[in-house]
């Protein structure tokens, strides 16, 4: 019913970004473990490979190679992995590109923000909602948060 | 000068229990090795004091009561919500307290450390759910939901469900019915 930990990826191709997550994710209470790539090329290789499937991917809308759009579309046509949470984010957003990220499969949009205290408060947010999605089997079709 | 000790592990824990189990007021057993046996149930609030007490020597409860509540917790508010008909007049935590005969705060209590979520914004969260549901699977229009789950105007619950999902209705509607439109991936 609840499982121990909670897995959490993130695919960044920006060494200060990756940090900057690495610390908010340090905030959240729920136990868990981040696994980070510097592209979506390694990400999707994991993903490919491994056995222990992750219970939420955070993707950057740009990276170099593949990007997180690209990462998005390969694991929402993969059978196995289709089901998982995926949130993506991105410096900026205009409503057409949030509605299409969310047609593509995306769970979660996060329009980044400036500020450290507002992103620790939105992974915080995230974490929370799609623990509710993992626990609870909410409907996914449904599982659809912007920020 | 050095004084060295030998002590018997098992003593020294089953005396700690039995001190701290003395404490309280219930009628207790130890059975063997790290199981003691109750004759009643334990309130919950009891149960906690226990378990802190216990904590202070490295000892844990191994079990699931508290998911166990949580459980109840959770069945109750969602049939709350999906039989908004029956939905009580009375505020949900007496609603809560009454019908799993704990108080509201030992259920907050537990709920948070469990779910790491307040009852309230569990709540919150399943209501926009059905919100959702009804939306999308019944065609259900703003009114006819906001009147349907109680709520004091369409306004209100457009407002929560922005504040929830960060999109409006109407935009999550859109994005559903497009998504159920387009051709399946493969």
């Amino acid at each position: 019913m609840y499982p121990a930990t909670l897995h959490i990826l993130l695919a960044e191709d920006d060494q200060d970004d990756r940090l900057f997550f690495r610390d908010a994710f340090d905030e959240v209470k729920i136990e868990h473990t981040l696994a980070e790539f510097e592209d979506g090329i390694d990400l999707m290789n994991y993903l490919h490979d491994t056995d222990v499937l992750p219970h939420i991917v955070f993707l950057d809308l740009n990276m170099p190679g593949k990007s997180g759009l690209e990462c998005l579309k390969e694991i929402r046509s993969n059978n196995r992995l289709r089901d998982l949470s995926v949130a993506i984010y991105s410096t900026s957003a205009s409503n057409n590109n949030i509605e299409e990220t969310f047609i593509a499969g995306a769970n979660v949009y996060i329009k980044k923000p400036k500020d450290f205290s507002t992103l620790k408060k939105i992974i915080s947010d995230v974490i929370h909602i799609n623990w509710q999605y993992v626990t609870d089997g909410l409907n996914r079709e449904n599982y659809m948060l912007s920020y | 000068m050095n004084l060295f000790v030998k002590y018997n592990l098992e003593t020294t824990c089953r005396t700690i229990l039995q001190e701290q189990l003395d404490k309280f007021s219930f009628e207790y057993t130890i059975t063997g090795m790290g199981c003691v046996k109750f004759n009643d149930r334990i309130p919950m609030d009891q149960y906690q004091k226990l378990t802190a007490e216990l904590n202070r020597y490295g000892i844990e409860i191994i079990d699931n009561q508290k998911a166990i509540l949580v459980q109840k917790i959770k069945e109750t508010i969602l049939s709350m919500l999906q039989y908004s008909d029956s939905m009580p007049l009375m505020k949900i935590s007496s609603y809560l307290s009454e019908k799993l005969g704990e108080s509201y705060r030992t259920l907050s209590q537990v709920f948070s450390e469990v779910c790491h979520l307040s009852i309230e914004s569990f709540i919150i969260i399943h209501k926009i759910e059905l919100v959702k549901q009804l939306m999308v699977s019944e065609n259900l229009s703003l009114t006819e939901i906001s009147y349907r789950l109680h709520y004091s105007s369409v306004a209100h619950l457009s407002n929560q469900f922005k504040k929830i999902t960060g999109l409006t209705p109407t935009t999550f509607n859109k994005i559903v019915r497009t998504k159920r439109n387009q051709p399946l991936l493969n």
